[in-house]
C-alpha cells in the first residue's frame, strides 16, 4: 500500500535511505543539495538517528568512513565542488571496502561554477574520481520517486559488495517536487558485516586499513578489488528502454535529460523518424551489451548530456566504431531543449546517414 | 633469591601484540605505546577499545594493538573517531595523532571535533617534526630548530611560529580535559600515565573531549643522541611547550 507523498527529490533520497536503515548522516551545507541535509536532520533524530553537521566535506566523507567502519549504513550528500573534497575519502572507502551510500546533487562547473543543474561530474563519478584504481557503483534517478528507490537500492548494493554507491543526480532533480510512493516496508537485505570493528571480543581484533606498504600484498589487494569490481558488472545492470523495437535512431540519456529525450522520441515518430531511446540507471556498470546489442539494428546513436560530452565515450566504446555516435549537450546549467535536440536528431540525418 | 620472593613486576600488555615494532631506538612513540597498551588492560576495555591510526610513524599502530583498529586518512583521524563513537558509542575510542597529523593538515578536524566535544580520547605526539617522511618542519618546530625543509633554521618570518595546540584548543568551551605531559624520564613516564589514564576514564564517564600532548622525542631526525634528545626535550622544548593541565573539568568542582 503505503502513501503517496508530494516531495522535492532531495527530501525523497533523504526519506530512502532513512527507510532502507541509515541512521547516520555527516554532511556539509551546500546549494542545491541543501533539502537533504534541512530533511535529515528534522527526521533523523526522531527516528533513533544521528545527525551531524560536519565542518568540511572532507570531515563528513571522513566520518563516513568511521560510522561505516563500526557496521552502520552511513550516508553523506553534497553537490560537485564539495564531492570533488570527498574523493580522497571515497578512495579510502573503497581501499578498505566500507559501504555507504553518497549522494551528488549536480552543479554546473568547472570550478565554483554555479547552482543550475549539470551532468559534468559524469567521469568523476564513474571513472573514479579519487586515487588508485577503483570503481563505484553510481545510480542515476530521472524521478523523485526514484530518487527514494535508488536510496533503498544503494544502502543494499553497498552493503552486498562492500564498497560505496554514489547516487548521481542534478540540481533540478533535487530541487522539483513529484509524489512518491513511499512504502509501508522497502526491501532491506542483510549482508554479513563480520568485519565490523565492534570490540574484539571472543574474535581475534578486525582491522579496517587500505595500507599494504608490501608490494605483492597491494597487488593481491588489487586483484581482489577488481574481482570484486568483475563481479559487479555481472550481475548488476539497471536501463529502461523506450519505443526501441524497431528504432532506427537510438537516444542514450541519463536523468533529468532522458525525461526530455522521452518527449524528443515522440516528437520525432510523430514526424515518421523512428526514434528510441535507452535510459541507463545504472551508470557503472554501464548497460554497455544492450546499447552493442541496438547499435546493430539502428543507423546512429545520439548521446544526449548535460555536459560537453562525457557517456558518449561510454556509449562509443559499447558501441565500438560499428555505427556512428554523435552527441548533443548544453553547459554551465544549460537544459536541452526538445526541439533543439529533434533538430540536431535530423541534421545528422539529412547529413547523409539515412 | 628463592623464587618464592620473586614478583613479577612487568609483561607484555594483552592489548598489545608481542612482536618488534619498527619505531627508532630511543623514539617516544614505544613509550607512549606501552602506556596505551597498559591502560587497556587496567581499564579491561580491550573488548570494546577501536584504535585510530594516523598517518605518519604511528601508521602501523594497528600492527601493535590487539584490539580492532582503523587506519585514518592523513589528518581525518578526529573525523574517523567522530563517526566511529557516533555510530556506537559503546565503543571506547583511541586516536592517535602526531604533530604534522593534528596540528598541520588535520587542523580544522581536531578543532571542531574539540569544540562539539566529542567523546573520545586523543594522544597527541608533539616530537617538533615529521618523522616519517624524514625529517622536515612540522607546525610544532621550535623557532631556530633545522629541519630538512629548514635547513638554515625555522625562521618566524617566512615559516611562522610553533603551534601549541593544549593553549589553541583551550580557547574552547568544548574540551574535558587538555594536559601536555613528556616521557622523557621513568618519572615523566609515571605522569604521562596518570594523564592518559584520566582522559580514558574521563570517555569512560562520558564526559566528553580529552586531549593528552605528549613531548616526544626524536632522537633520529633531530640529529641527536638519545640522552640529549631527551635533555632537550625538557630544557628547550618544554620552555615553548610547558608542561601541565590546561583544562579538567573534572577538578572544576
Amino acid at each position: 500500500m503505503g502513501k503517496k507523498i508530494l516531495m522535492k527529490g532531495n527530501e525523497a533520497l533523504g526519506e530512502g535511505a532513512m527507510r532502507a536503515g541509515m541512521r547516520h548522516y555527516f554532511g556539509y551545507p551546500i546549494t542545491p543539495q541543501s533539502e537533504v541535509a534541512a530533511y535529515l536532520s528534522k527526521h533523523l533524530p526522531k527516528r533513533g538517528g544521528v545527525f551531524l553537521q560536519a565542518e568540511s566535506e572532507i570531515s563528513a566523507i571522513n566520518m563516513v568512513y568511521g560510522a561505516a567502519s563500526a557496521g552502520r549504513r552511513v550516508m553523506t550528500s553534497s553537490s560537485s565542488p564539495g564531492i570533488s573534497l570527498k574523493m580522497e575519502g571515497l578512495s579510502y572507502l573503497v581501499g578498505s571496502e566500507l559501504p555507504c551510500l553518497i549522494g551528488n546533487v549536480m552543479r554546473g562547473g568547472p570550478g565554483l561554477g554555479n547552482i543550475a543543474p549539470a551532468q559534468a561530474d559524469y567521469f568523476q563519478a564513474v571513472k573514479g574520481g579519487g586515487h588508485g584504481d577503483y570503481h563505484i557503483i553510481v545510480l542515476a534517478p530521472t524521478t523523485c520517486q526514484e530518487m527514494f528507490d535508488f536510496a533503498v537500492m544503494a544502502l543494499n548494493l553497498a552493503d552486498k559488495y562492500r564498497n560505496p554507491v554514489m547516487i548521481l543526480s542534478d540540481g533540478a532533480l533535487g530541487q522539483m517536487m513529484e509524489p512518491v510512493v513511499i512504502p509501508d516496508e522497502v526491501p532491506i537485505e542483510e549482508y554479513d558485516k563480520s568485519w565490523a570493528l565492534t570490540g574484539a571480543k571472543d574474535r581475534p581484533p578486525n582491522v579496517v586499513n587500505s595500507l599494504f606498504l608490501d608490494e605483492k600484498e597491494l597487488e593481491e589487494h588489487n586483484i581482489k578489488l577488481q574481482e570484486k569490481f568483475k563481479r559487479i558488472e555481472e550481475n548488476e545492470i539497471l536501463y529502461s528502454e523506450y519505443r526501441t523495437e524497431d528504432a532506427e535512431y537510438l537516444f542514450v540519456a541519463f536523468g533529468l535529460v532522458s525525461r526530455i529525450v522521452h518527449s524528443v522520441v515522440d516528437l520525432a515518430r510523430a514526424e515518421g523518424i523512428k526514434a528510441g531511446l535507452l535510459v541507463p540507471k545504472m551508470l557503472w556498470p554501464f548497460p554497455k551489451d544492450r546499447i552493442a546489442e541496438l547499435a546493430e539494428q539502428c543507423r546512429f546513436l545520439m548521446s544526449v548530456e548535460m555536459n560537453s560530452g562525457q557517456m558518449v565515450e561510454d556509449v562509443r566504446l559499447a558501441v565500438n566504431g560499428r555505427r556512428p555516435v554523435y552527441f548533443y549537450g548544453r553547459m554551465g546549467g544549460g537544459v536541452p531543449a526538445q526541439r533543439r535536440v529533434l533538430e540536431e536528431l535530423k541534421s545528422h540525418i539529412e547529413g547523409g546517414t539515412k | 633469591m628463592s623464587t618464592e620472593t620473586m614478583k613479577k613486576v612487568y609483561s607484555i600488555p594483552e592489548s598489545l601484540r608481542n612482536r618488534p615494532h619498527h619505531y627508532c631506538p630511543g623514539c617516544g612513540h614505544g613509550i607512549v605505546l606501552s602506556i596505551v597498551g597498559e591502560l587497556v588492560d587496567e581499564l579491561g576495555v580491550r573488548d570494546r577499545a577501536v584504535g585510530i591510526a594516523p598517518v605518519g610513524c604511528s601508521v602501523f599502530l594497528y600492527e601493535y594493538y590487539d584490539f580492532d583498529c582503523v587506519q585514518a586518512a592523513h589528518g581525518r583521524a578526529p573525523a574517523v573517531a567522530t563517526g566511529l563513537k557516533r555510530a556506537n558509542p559503546d565503543l571506547f575510542v583511541i586516536s592517535y595523532q602526531g604533530d604534522g597529523d593534528l596540528a598541520a593538515i588535520g587542523t580544522a578536524e581536531i578543532i571542531h571535533a574539540a569544540n562539539r566535544s566529542e567523546n573520545f580520547s586523543t594522544i597527541f605526539i608533539n616530537n617538533a617534526i615529521y618523522g616519517m617522511t624524514g625529517g622536515q618542519m612540522a607546525p610544532t618546530t621550535l623557532l631556530g630548530q633545522k629541519s630538512q625543509t629548514t635547513p638554515y633554521g625555522r625562521n618566524p618570518n617566512t615559516d611562522g611560529f610553533p603551534v601549541r595546540v593544549c593553549e589553541l584548543l583551550n580557547s574552547l568551551e568544548g574540551p574535558y580535559y587538555l594536559e601536555r605531559v613528556c616521557v622523557a624520564t621513568p618519572q615523566d613516564r609515571v605522569k604521562a600515565k596518570k594523564a592518559i589514564k584520566k582522559a580514558f576514564t574521563y570517555q569512560l564517564e562520558g564526559k566528553g573531549f580529552s586531549l593528552v600532548e605528549v613531548l616526544s622525542q626524536c632522537p633520529t631526525n633531530w640529529g641527536m643522541s638519545v640522552l640529549d634528545s631527551v635533555k632537550w626535550v625538557k630544557e628547550v622544548m618544554a620552555q615553548t611547550f610547558p608542561l601541565g593541565v590546561f583544562r579538567d573539568k573534572g577538578q572544576q568542582k
